[in-house]
């Protein structure tokens, strides 16, 4: 009864602020109503038993992902009427990735009705997920079964990361402006830095 | 609880609901007035470092004062900006509001003293306190001025900055422990140090790390020194400045709880959280909240301290010391504790 209830109330949430997330005019309210659809997917996450995935999925999307999101789309400035007319302009292009989600949809729902795929079991049939936290069960197909996908994804992953740093970092020479010596920073005193003077009434200090 | 209440007669789904509900204001009530009489500590804190007396008027050793606060700021007006957004400049003091208070849900305030005992309860405490930023980034674009604007800009790049490396942190305590649950986490380090101290932070590989934890709470709470995001000399109040009355209050007993929230999450993970300090019979009469409490209490006063004592780091410094020193050196400690619980406790 509560399940259901929960999960017609997550359901409902995610498809409705889905919706939102493309029909709002305003681009923050977008990202805004995106968040709301990840928290609500998180929690039908956890009412499928998955909260070691549902937690990843509010950590890693909602708390980091959306946040970079919510920071570059407020940075922008964006021109409403622009964007209006370029609705028109990318409508094909956007049919025609709606449609090809939509075969992939029917596609996938149609293979699992034909039957022939065994779901919640790893490591072929003789270690089933059931009864197991979900993190064990995880690390054990992650580390045991897919060790090597999923090491190729990490590596694959560190590169696109080493060239996104390589790509992005500056050197900056030494004497030019914004240039920082942390260690020459830290060494400092305030004797280096600063004078006590006495200076005699009437008199100036020598700058 | 739930057999308390179905003791008194009740079907178990109702029995079930008024524990929940019993439980959520068992927690609730009593940190905010937990909060309450931490903002009179800190204040307390701040003026004896300052050699001032600190707030000495509302109440005995003025013990009131910042109830005398909050009644002062339920009765002032809630201004709204005529250029802000509004539903977003309101939905943020709740959001900020709200996320603290919902962390609490899994922290064990005793042995089995917990509303929630999940078995994810850390990663639940580290996905709630990481949407603690959307209140401030929230705030900072509804209220359509600058300064707010600028304070949100610096929270979102900050807190990511800090979550990184105390996401690093908590792998270790968890490989160590063996177990996402926070009771687990507190049950794994009675007899830790020695086979009496019931403490992680006694473990030369775990003890740097507690400190780099604290920093990062620090640094993760927007806590002095790393409060650039209300920094009232650049910033005027950062966030908060378009902000008044009852909405403010909701930023400030928000602010607090997370900080209390970070105290309490040292307490559990490095020092035995509801466990007395050291392995010995006589102790373990006062009981497991007390000790929990205290210990906490004992970190809140570091962070007084630290506000009190150390400058505002500049923004880039901040930056530095998450990405450049603490990133790093947290990715180091968990390659030597996974390796060390290899080699020791797995067998190669």
């Amino acid at each position: 009864m509560i399940q259901t209830l929960a999960f017609y109330l997550f359901a409902v949430l995610v498809v409705a602020s889905g919706a939102l997330t493309i029909l709002a005019r305003n681009p923050v309210h977008s990202v805004l109503w995106l968040i709301v659809a990840f928290f609500n997917a998180a929690g039908l996450m956890v009412l499928l038993g998955a909260e070691f995935v549902a937690m990843l999925l509010v950590i890693v999307y909602v708390g980091a992902v959306a946040v970079l999101f919510l920071f570059v789309v407020m940075m922008l400035d964006i021109d409403f009427a622009e964007m209006r007319a370029g609705f028109i302009k990318n409508f094909p292009l956007g049919i025609a990735i709606a449609l090809v989600l939509l075969a992939e949809l029917v596609l996938g729902i149609g293979a699992y009705r034909a039957g022939g795929l065994v779901l919640g079991v790893a490591d072929g049939a003789n270690a089933p997920l059931v009864g197991e936290s979900n993190i064990t069960s995880l690390g054990a197909l992650l580390y045991g079964k897919y060790i090597f996908l999923f090491e190729a994804a990490g590596i694959i992953l560190l590169v696109a990361m080493i060239g996104a740093i390589v790509l992005t970092h500056r050197q900056r020479p030494e004497g030019a402006r914004g240039h920082q010596d942390i260690g020459k920073q830290n060494r400092r005193r305030p004797e280096d830095a600063t004078d006590l003077v006495k200076p005699e009434i009437g008199r100036g200090v020598d700058l | 609880m739930t057999d308390f209440f179905l003791s008194l007669g009740m079907s178990y789904e109702f029995a079930w609901f008024t524990a929940t509900i019993s439980g959520i204001l068992l927690i609730t009530l009593p940190l905010l007035l937990a909060v309450a009489m931490i903002i009179y500590v800190d204040r307390k804190v701040l003026g004896a470092v300052m050699m001032r007396r600190g707030p000495n008027v509302v109440g005995p050793f003025g013990l009131l004062q910042s109830f005398a606060d909050g009644l002062k700021v339920f009765l002032q007006e809630t201004i709204i900006p005529s250029a802000s957004n509004k539903v977003l400049f309101l939905l943020a003091p709740i959001i900020t509001f709200t996320v603290a208070l919902a962390a609490w849900a899994v922290i064990p305030f005793n042995s089995g003293a917990v509303l929630a005992d999940i078995n994810v309860g850390l990663l639940y405490v580290l996905a709630i306190s990481s949407l603690g930023v959307y209140g401030v980034v929230i705030a900072g674009w509804a209220s359509n001025s600058k300064y707010p604007f600028f304070s949100a800009m610096r929270a979102a790049a900050q807190m990511i900055s800090y979550e990184v490396s105390i996401g690093f942190i908590l792998v270790c305590v968890v490989l160590w422990a063996g177990s996402f649950n926070l009771n687990d986490i507190i049950e794994a380090q009675r007899g830790h140090g020695l086979g009496f101290v019931n403490a992680f932070a006694f473990n030369p590989l775990l003890f740097p790390l507690f400190v780099m934890f604290l920093i990062s709470a620090m640094a993760e709470t927007a806590r002095a020194p790393f409060d650039l995001t209300e920094a009232e000399s650049e910033l005027v109040a950062g966030y908060q400045t378009e902000y008044s009355s009852m909405a403010f209050a909701l930023f400030w007993l928000g602010e607090y709880a997370n900080i209390l929230l970070m105290c309490a999450l040292c307490a559990i993970l490095f020092w035995g959280g509801w466990l007395p300090p050291f392995e010995w019979e006589p102790l373990y009469m006062v009981p497991g909240w007390i000790w929990f409490l205290g210990k906490t209490f004992l970190f809140f006063l570091v962070f007084s301290w630290t506000w009190a004592t150390v400058p505002r780091y500049r923004y880039d410094q901040l930056m530095r010391l998450g990405w450049k020193v603490f990133l790093p050196l947290s990715l180091l400690f968990v390659f030597l504790v996974s390796g060390y619980l290899m080699l020791t406790r797995y067998g190669v």
